[in-house]
């Protein structure tokens, strides 16, 4: 056992941090939670991906540097700690890069991997859609093959960023007659193409990264398959592993983590308050345990074994942490816990009452704690299905 | 990062595991808590054979000279397979003393007769206030004719009742941490009283009273006034090593209660598939992971010899609390058949009690991550 880093992981965490610290300095962003769904920044994710610090684990042959996953880790933390806003890129570097190399044709992977090292294309996920949630796999979004295309037709929801996005990684039936897991097929569908539209959704925070998204006979080359027709299910869950897998399940909110822990150092009327302390600390220790159990899939993906069970548990722990951080947070400033953003007398520049709203979907997107739950009852513990 | 055992820990566990299931099965569990002395003797001498009773110490001192985390992974062995009697007390809690305070005689000794398996030992620290901090031991050795006159109750000693040597806790002068010196005291010495208490887990925790007990000289473990520093290492230790052994009850609990839930047919299913019982179980799988992978950071921590203080606190107020936490839930999935002597989750949900409030529970490890990070003291 060694719960340490290597030298060369300590110093590129330090060279993430430099980074960070020298753009905050240059005001290229403010610190803000949930902003690897959020924040939006062209300009931020090419500063990443010219830092080299996307596609890290992937084959040089394709760009990448095959670092392992820990290394991974450590630069998202680092992001997710300064609250960086890198949605840009998240999706493309975290799952859909990994399912390009992972089932994509070598033309696929030439054209998309490089830019997305770059930092210069973004994706948005196509999955569930309004009939289909928790049951993913009775999706009814239909690509039918004709002789030099594929026709969509269907709508897809709560697809994040796909007014931002390049791309959406879309799953759709192509075989509505066999069994629902096996007749679904995966594309990269260029979001521009006629007939795609996008409709803002807006949350309870007022604020619009979700999206309804409505394919109207689309018509979209062969070459967007990606992988096996008929084989996107087995696909997938590869990919839902990687999704569910980063820190980003349970540090959302850590800028707002990290300024209320300050403002409880200082401020007496919190420090000297018995139930503030207890809240704070326990918050603290779930935080660390939170952490390892990320990192132990990272290192699991590091052993080159697929963590099935393992993401879900870290999904379904730090979601919850998250909830629960964020209800701590807004209940310690009392009155002022419900301020938000724009007030002049927010303290946490607002992103406790922020995060509160925006905690309601984490234990949603990417996978529900019950379904997570499944998971791990039904692969991790060997319970039977039925 | 290597979140692994090494090939050598994977050995130990598994001989450790073998050897628990043949030599301490639950029968022996169960007669432990009715007997006097609380442990089988006959046992005790067969985990000296495999040099469990040496693991961590050193091999100059007769020890086997494995390290903390090695002593942690048998730990967990341990706890999962309940084993009863004096392993912790003699070698975490007196063990550990003598190898902080001890001189090196005391250590050629005292260490050598207990990797022999023919001293048993323990720690006579807390006292009526149930306190572990330096200003609440007010157990007394008043220096006199060269050594020591020691008057006062210690209570929660475990295992007092067999041991051979007691590393008592008393106050030679000053106030809090200052002034505080170890004393090895024979509990056979005249003025020792020893009273078994009646303690959830059924453990043999005891009180001890010292009423004008004469120490000499060479009885004084490390120097006079200097014990609490010692003790404090002794106690984080105690409180990771009391990790490892929650982390292997829980493992224990959480197996117990998955295939108790494949066997058990309601409603012509097992319950095992039905969502309410996957969740309990899911919701016990994370608690075990995470009380795992905190409780060994702690151990590597402490093993390796890095200031460790934040992560010791953590470990114990995180495993302490999901322990108990998924004890409870393997109860509500056992259903009635839990809650009966004869079935095995009451000596884990016991258990899990006593190790909760043992060597500082959620709350007193919360106020030590207080200051680790950084709050100001209350006012």
């Amino acid at each position: 056992m060694e719960f340490k880093f290597t030298e060369t992981q300590d110093k590129l965490r330090a060279e993430v941090r430099s980074f960070l610290e020298e753009e905050l300095k240059h005001g290229s962003f403010e610190p803000s939670n949930d902003a690897w769904i959020d924040g939006y920044s062209k300009e931020f994710s090419r500063k990443v991906g010219a830092k080299g610090w996307i596609g890290t684990i992937w084959p040089k042959g394709y760009g990448g540097k095959e670092w392992s996953f820990v290394d991974r880790l450590i630069i998202t933390e680092e992001l997710l700690r300064f609250g960086a806003p890198v949605a840009y890129h998240w999706m493309s570097d975290r799952q859909c890069g990994p399912c390009v190399i992972a089932y994509g044709s070598d033309e696929q992977r030439k054209d998309i991997l490089p830019r997305i090292i770059k930092g210069e294309v973004s994706f948005a996920l196509g999955m569930s859609e309004p009939d289909s949630g928790s049951d993913l796999a009775s999706l009814q979004t239909r690509a039918v093959e004709t002789e030099d295309a594929f026709i969509i037709n269907g709508q897809k929801i709560w697809t994040s960023g796909a007014h931002e996005a390049d791309y959406i990684y879309l799953v759709a039936r192509t075989d509505p007659d066999v069994p629902k897991h096996k007749g679904i097929s995966e594309f990269i569908v260029d979001l521009k193409l006629p007939g795609i539209t996008v409709k803002p959704i807006v949350d309870m925070m007022n604020s619009h990264h979700f999206n309804e998204v409505y394919f109207d006979s689309v018509r979209v080359p062969k070459s967007a398959l990606v992988g096996e027709r008929n084989r996107g299910w087995y696909q997938i869950a590869v990919q839902l592993d990687y999704e569910r897998s980063g820190l980003e399940r349970i540090m959302s909110p850590y800028p707002m983590f990290h300024m209320m822990l300050d403002l409880a150092r200082q401020e007496p009327v919190l420090y000297n308050n018995p139930e503030v302390r207890h809240k704070l600390t326990d918050l603290v220790v779930k935080f660390e345990v939170g952490r390892l159990l990320i990192y132990r899939v990272a290192w699991t993906l590091s052993q080159g074994r697929v963590p099935n069970f393992e993401s879900a548990m870290a999904k379904i722990y730090g979601t919850a942490f998250e909830q629960h951080l964020s209800h701590m947070a807004t209940q310690v400033l009392g009155l002022s816990g419900q301020l938000m953003e724009d007030s002049r007398w927010a303290p946490l520049r607002g992103l406790a009452s922020r995060s509160y709203l925006f905690c309601a979907g984490a234990t949603l997107r990417g996978g529900t704690s019950e379904i997570l739950r499944n998971i791990v009852a039904l692969r991790g513990l060997g319970l039977p299905s039925q | 990062m290597d979140l692994s055992l090494s090939e050598d820990q994977e050995m130990l566990r598994k001989m450790a595991r073998d050897f628990l299931a043949n030599e301490c099965p639950k029968t022996l569990v169960r007669e432990m808590e009715e007997d006097e002395k609380g442990y089988s003797p006959e046992l005790w001498a067969k985990m000296a054979e495999q040099g469990w009773t040496g693991l961590p110490f050193p091999e100059k001192y007769g020890g086997v000279g494995y390290s903390f985390l090695d002593l942690a992974v048998l730990l967990e062995e341990m706890g999962r397979a309940c084993l009863p009697g004096p392993y912790f007390s003699t070698v975490v809690l007196a063990g550990g003393a003598i190898m902080e305070a001890g001189s090196e005689e005391q250590k050629q000794k005292l260490l050598g007769e207990i990797s022999e398996g023919k001293l048993i030992a323990t720690l006579a620290l807390t006292e009526p206030s149930a306190s572990y901090k330096a200003n609440d031991i007010q157990v007394t050795a008043a220096a006199e004719g060269g050594g020591h006159v020691i008057n006062g109750t210690k209570l929660f000693v475990p295992d007092a009742n067999v041991a051979d040597v007691m590393v008592v806790v008393a106050r030679t002068g000053g106030q809090g941490a200052e002034g505080l010196t170890l004393f090895l005291v024979d509990p056979k010495a005249s003025g020792v009283s020893i009273t078994q208490l009646k303690t959830i887990a059924s453990d043999k925790l005891c009180e001890v009273t010292f009423d004008k007990v004469k120490v000499g000289q060479d009885a004084v473990l490390g120097e006079v006034g200097k014990g609490w520093p010692m003790v404090e290492t002794v106690l984080q230790k105690a409180a990771v090593a009391k990790c490892a052994e929650m982390v292997g009850g829980a493992q224990q609990v959480l197996e117990m209660t998955v295939n108790y839930s494949k066997e058990r047919v309601q409603f012509g299913r097992p319950i095992g598939s039905f969502q309410a019982i996957q969740h309990h179980c899911a919701n016990m799988a994370i608690d075990v992971d995470g009380s795992r992978f905190i409780s060994y950071q702690a151990a590597w921590m402490l093993s390796e010899g890095m200031p460790s203080t934040k992560e010791v606190a953590m470990a114990k107020s995180w495993t302490s609390d999901a322990y108990r936490r998924l004890t409870a839930l393997g109860h509500q999935v056992h259903g009635g058949i839990g809650f009966t002597k004869d079935h095995d989750m009451q000596l884990y949900y016991r258990r899990a009690k006593a190790a909760e409030v043992t060597f500082g529970d959620g709350d007193f490890h919360r106020d030590v991550v207080a200051s680790e990070i950084g709050l100001p003291d209350p006012a």
